[in-house]
C-alpha cells in the first residue's frame, strides 16, 4: 500500500452484513472493463438537522446578510462600501483606498491564507464546511430544491419518473435558481457600481455591457456551481481541497466514524442486545452515506473528498438516539484520540501545540501591523518629478536652480491645505523653494490630485554634481495633529559653475 | 501582407496549427473511447515493489471542457488572424484599431478644438478651459527644454518673463511653434584671439552691470563695436528678426559667468526650436501659443484664477 495519505483508506472495500437490508449505493460495481474517465452519479444529499446543520445555517445567513446587504448601506452620503475601478478609488466605510494602497489587498490575502492554515490545523476543513460561498450556495440551493422537490427519496422517485408533474417541479426549482442566482450577481455587480442606480437601471433593463456581463456572468457560475456542479468543484476545481493534507497532523480534529465502536456493523432491532449478537454500534443505516453532500462513506476513513460539513455526525446521532446508544459513533476527533482512546479534554490540551501557537503568533503580528499601518497611514502622498529636460539652471552668479514637479494626492475625502518647504545638504548652501503661487499655501480639493511646480534655489560654493534634498509637505488631519511627509529627491549642481567667480565676485 | 519571404511559410504554419488542433481532437476521441481492464481502484503502476497508484480518473464533464477549448480555437482562428497570412474573417489589426481609436478620438475633442480655434490667441490666453489644455500640452511637448515651470534652461528661453529672442506677439509665438526657429551666432574665438575674447566677455558683462574688469571692458568695447554690433546692434538690445538676444536686461539665454561668455563668445552658440506644424496640427499649436503668451501676461493669468 501507498504511504498513510489522509485518503488512504478511501478505496478500502467495505465490510457488508451478511443481511444486507439496505444496498448503500457507496460506490460503483467493479467492471471490468472501464472508460478513462468517471461518469458523475448524482447525489441526492438527505436532509438533517442537528447541532452542526444550525451552525452551518447559522454561518449561511451571517455570511449572505453581509454580502446582500452591505451595498444598500450608506455613509456619509454615498455608497459604504463601493469599489470605484473606473476612478480607482476603494471606499470601506470612511476608508478610501487607491492604487497606492494595493499592499493591503496582499496583506489581507496573507491573513486570510494565515486564518485558514490555523483553522485547518486545528479543526480540518472548517473553511470548506461551513463559510466556503461553494457551500453555502449549494446549501440555499439544496433548500430550494427540497422544498420543491421533497427530500432525496422523493427526488430520486421524480427523477426516474416523467410527465408534466416532473417538468413543473423542475422548472419551478429553476426559475427560484435563476431569481436567485441573478440576484447574486447583481449584488456583486453592485460592489462595483452604485447599487442604488444598478437597481434603477435593472427596473428600466437599461445595464450598460460591462454591468450585463457581470451580472450575468456571476449569476450563471452561481447558478451553475450550486446548482449543477456542486461538489464536483470540491473534489476536481478547487486547489485548497487538495493542499488541506499538508496543514493536517495528527492532533487536526476531523469527522471520524470510531470503528472500534462501530464495528462490525450491521443491522439489528431496537431490542436486540449487540454485544450478544457480536455486533458494534454501527447499525449501518445508512444515513451518514445519504446525508453527505460528496456522497462519500465517512466510515472508510478521512478522504480527500470530505468537506468536513458533519452532516454525517448530526444524521448519526440522530439514530444513535433513537437506537438508544451513546452519540458520537461519528464525530470530530484525532488520529490520535482515536488510536490512544482519549476523551476531550486529552484533544484539547493537543490544540495548544507549537504549529498552532506558531500560526497564531504570525497571524497575531501582520494583524497588529496592518493594523498599525492603516492607523498610520498618510491621507496625503507626494511624488517629486525632477524635469529631465532641464538639469539646472544658472540663476545670476551665486544661484543655481532645479526644476520639480511635485505630484499630490489627496486621498481623503476631506480638502488638506497645505505649505511646502525643501531642505538641502550643507553644501548646497542656503536653499529656497519657490512658485508662481500668490499664498503662501497651496489648497488641495477632496479626493484629488494636483501638481505644483516648484523651483529649488541653493548657493553651492564647494561641490559640483548631484546633492540630496528633501521636500517636506504640512498638513494637518481632522482632528489639528500635524501631518508631515518627506519625499528625497537630488539637486543637481553643473560643472564649472563653481568656477572662482561664483564666491569671489 | 505576411513578413515572410515565400509563401510556402504560410501554409506550413497553418497546417501546424490546425494539425496540432487535429492531434488534440484525435487523442480526446481515441481517450474517450478506451477501455481498461483491472481494478478499476488502481492505475496498475507499482513502483518499489509495493507502493502502487490509486485510479483518480477525470470527470467525463472535464472532457467537454478540451472540446470547448478547441471550438474557441478554431473559432478565434476564423475570426482574428492567425493561420499564416490568413487576416481573418473580422480583418483585425492593431494597427486598424489603433487608427479607429484615433478617429473617435477626433470625433470626441476635435469640437473643442474647433472651438478654441476660433477664438484669437490673445482672448484664448484668458480663458481657463483653453489654458487647462493649453498647460496639458505644454506638460507633454515643451517641458522637455522649457522645464516644467516654462522657465527654460541653459540654451532654452524662459518663456515667463516676457523677454524674447524672436519677439513676443501672439502672432509671433504661433509661428515659432509651427515653423520653429534656428538661432546663429557664428564663432569669434579666431578672430579676437583669446585675449580679445576675455577683454569682449568683459564688456558684456559691464553691458548689464555685472562686475568686470574695467580696463578690459574698455578694450572689449572696441571689439563689440567691430563684431557685435551687426547682430545686437550699437546699444546692444539685440535684434528680434535674427534672434539675437538683447545683453543688457540680466537675461541670460547660456548663463553669464564669464566663462560662460568667453565660451559663447570663442565657439558660438547654434540654438534650434523645432517646427511642430506637421507634429501638433494648427489647432493644438493654437492653444499652445494662447497658454505661452499667457505665461509672460500675469493679468490673463489673474483673470484666469478671478475666473476659478
Amino acid at each position: 500500500m501507498s504511504a498513510p495519505l489522509p485518503d488512504a483508506g478511501a478505496k478500502a472495500p467495505a465490510p457488508r452484513a451478511s443481511g444486507g437490508r439496505k444496498v448503500v449505493p457507496v460506490a460503483a460495481a467493479a467492471e471490468t472493463e472501464q472508460s478513462l474517465y468517471e461518469v458523475r452519479r448524482k447525489i441526492y444529499p438527505r436532509a438533517v438537522r442537528g447541532g452542526f446543520a444550525r451552525w452551518r445555517w447559522a454561518l449561511v445567513f451571517a455570511t449572505q446578510i453581509v454580502f446582500y446587504g452591505v451595498p444598500w448601506l450608506t455613509w456619509g452620503g454615498r455608497q459604504a462600501v463601493l469599489f470605484d475601478l473606473q476612478a480607482r478609488q476603494f471606499h470601506i466605510f470612511g476608508l478610501v483606498l487607491w492604487p497606492q494602497d494595493f499592499i493591503y489587498l496582499a496583506i489581507l490575502l496573507v491573513i486570510s491564507a494565515f486564518s485558514l492554515f490555523l483553522f485547518t490545523a486545528v479543526a480540518g476543513r472548517l473553511w470548506c464546511g461551513y463559510a466556503c460561498p461553494q457551500t453555502v450556495y449549494t446549501e440555499i440551493f439544496l433548500w430550494v430544491e427540497r422544498r420543491i422537490e421533497g427530500d432525496r427519496a422523493a427526488r430520486m422517485k421524480l427523477d426516474a419518473s416523467k410527465g408534466a408533474r416532473k417538468v413543473l417541479l423542475k422548472g419551478a426549482k429553476h426559475a427560484v435558481w435563476v431569481a436567485i442566482a441573478l440576484w447574486t450577481g447583481f449584488t456583486f455587480v453592485g460592489y462595483f457600481t452604485p447599487i442604488r442606480e444598478l437597481a434603477r437601471s435593472s427596473l428600466a433593463l437599461s445595464y450598460g455591457p460591462w454591468e450585463t456581463f457581470w451580472v450575468l456572468f456571476y449569476g450563471f457560475a452561481t447558478y451553475g456551481n450550486a446548482g449543477w456542479m456542486r461538489e464536483q468543484v470540491c473534489k476536481y476545481m478547487c486547489p485548497y481541497a487538495r493542499f488541506q493534507s499538508a496543514m493536517f497532523d495528527r492532533d487536526t480534529l476531523v469527522i471520524t466514524y470510531d470503528p472500534a465502536r462501530g464495528e462490525p456493523r450491521g443491522g439489528r432491532s431496537r431490542s436486540a442486545d449487540p454485544r450478544a449478537l457480536g455486533l458494534g454500534d454501527c447499525v449501518d443505516c445508512g444515513i451518514c452515506v445519504q446525508v453527505c453532500p460528496t456522497g462519500i462513506d465517512i466510515r472508510n476513513g478521512l478522504q480527500y473528498e470530505c468537506i468536513g460539513c458533519a452532516a454525517c455526525i448530526d444524521g448519526c446521532d440522530q439514530v444513535m438516539e433513537k437506537m438508544g446508544y451513546p452519540k458520537g459513533l461519528i464525530r470530530y476527533s484525532t488520529e490520535n484520540a482515536l488510536e490512544k482512546g482519549w476523551g476531550g479534554g486529552a484533544i484539547l490540551r493537543q490544540v495548544l501545540r507549537p504549529r498552532v501557537l506558531v500560526y497564531s503568533a504570525v497571524l497575531a503580528a501582520i494583524v497588529a501591523a496592518t493594523g498599525a499601518a492603516l492607523w498610520a497611514r498618510s491621507p496625503i502622498k507626494m511624488d517629486v518629478i525632477r524635469d529631465r529636460g532641464s538639469l539646472a539652471r544658472e540663476v545670476d552668479d551665486r544661484h543655481i536652480e532645479n526644476v520639480y514637479r511635485l505630484q499630490i494626492m489627496n486621498t481623503e475625502e476631506q480638502a488638506h491645505r497645505f505649505t511646502l518647504s525643501v531642505e538641502g545638504s550643507a553644501h548646497l548652501g542656503h536653499v529656497e523653494l519657490l512658485t508662481d503661487a500668490r499664498e503662501p499655501f497651496f489648497e488641495i480639493a477632496p479626493l484629488a490630485t494636483r501638481e505644483v511646480a516648484v523651483r529649488v534655489q541653493a548657493v553651492p560654493h564647494d561641490r559640483e554634481g548631484s546633492q540630496p534634498i528633501t521636500f517636506e509637505l504640512v498638513t494637518s488631519d481632522r482632528g489639528g495633529r500635524e501631518i508631515h511627509v518627506h519625499e528625497k529627491s537630488r539637486f543637481i549642481v553643473p560643472s564649472g559653475t563653481l568656477h572662482p567667480g561664483r564666491s569671489d565676485r | 501582407m505576411s513578413d515572410f519571404t515565400s509563401g510556402f511559410w504560410s501554409y506550413y504554419i497553418a497546417a501546424l496549427t490546425l494539425g496540432g488542433i487535429a492531434f488534440c481532437a484525435f487523442i480526446l476521441v481515441r481517450m474517450s473511447k478506451r477501455r481498461v481492464s483491472g481494478d478499476p481502484d488502481k492505475t496498475g503502476h507499482v513502483w518499489d515493489e509495493d507502493l502502487d497508484e490509486y485510479n483518480n480518473p477525470l470527470p467525463r464533464w472535464w472532457v467537454w471542457l478540451f472540446w470547448i477549448t478547441i471550438a474557441f480555437g478554431l473559432g478565434y482562428l476564423w475570426i482574428y488572424p492567425g493561420l499564416g497570412s490568413w487576416g481573418g474573417a473580422s480583418h483585425w489589426s492593431s494597427r486598424g484599431q489603433y487608427e479607429q481609436e484615433v478617429k473617435a478620438a477626433e470625433a470626441e475633442y476635435g469640437p473643442l478644438y474647433q472651438k478654441f480655434a476660433a477664438v484669437d490667441i490673445a482672448t484664448l490666453a484668458g480663458d481657463p478651459q483653453a489654458r487647462a489644455v493649453g498647460h496639458r500640452l505644454f506638460l507633454t511637448y515643451c517641458t522637455q527644454c522649457h522645464a516644467s515651470d516654462a522657465r527654460g534652461g541653459k540654451g532654452f528661453p524662459n518663456l515667463t518673463d516676457d523677454d524674447w529672442l524672436f519677439g513676443g506677439s501672439p502672432e509671433t509665438i504661433q509661428t515659432t511653434i509651427m515653423e520653429g526657429r534656428n538661432g546663429v551666432m557664428p564663432p569669434f574665438g579666431p578672430a579676437l584671439g583669446p585675449e580679445g575674447v576675455l577683454d569682449t566677455a568683459n564688456y558684456v558683462r559691464s553691458l548689464s552691470g555685472l562686475p568686470h574688469d574695467a580696463a578690459r571692458a574698455e578694450r572689449g568695447k572696441k571689439n563689440f563695436a567691430t563684431y557685435c554690433v551687426a547682430c545686437h546692434g550699437a546699444d546692444a538690445k539685440g535684434n528680434q528678426a535674427v534672434g539675437a538676444p538683447n545683453l543688457t536686461d540680466q537675461i541670460w539665454l547660456f548663463g553669464p559667468s564669464e566663462a560662460t561668455i568667453v565660451e559663447t563668445i570663442t565657439n558660438g552658440r547654434n540654438i534650434v526650436m523645432p517646427a511642430h506644424k506637421d507634429f501638433l496640427g494648427e489647432a493644438r499649436v493654437h492653444l499652445l501659443a494662447a497658454y505661452v503668451y499667457g505665461l509672460s501676461h500675469p493679468e490673463l493669468q489673474r483673470r484666469v484664477a478671478e475666473a476659478k
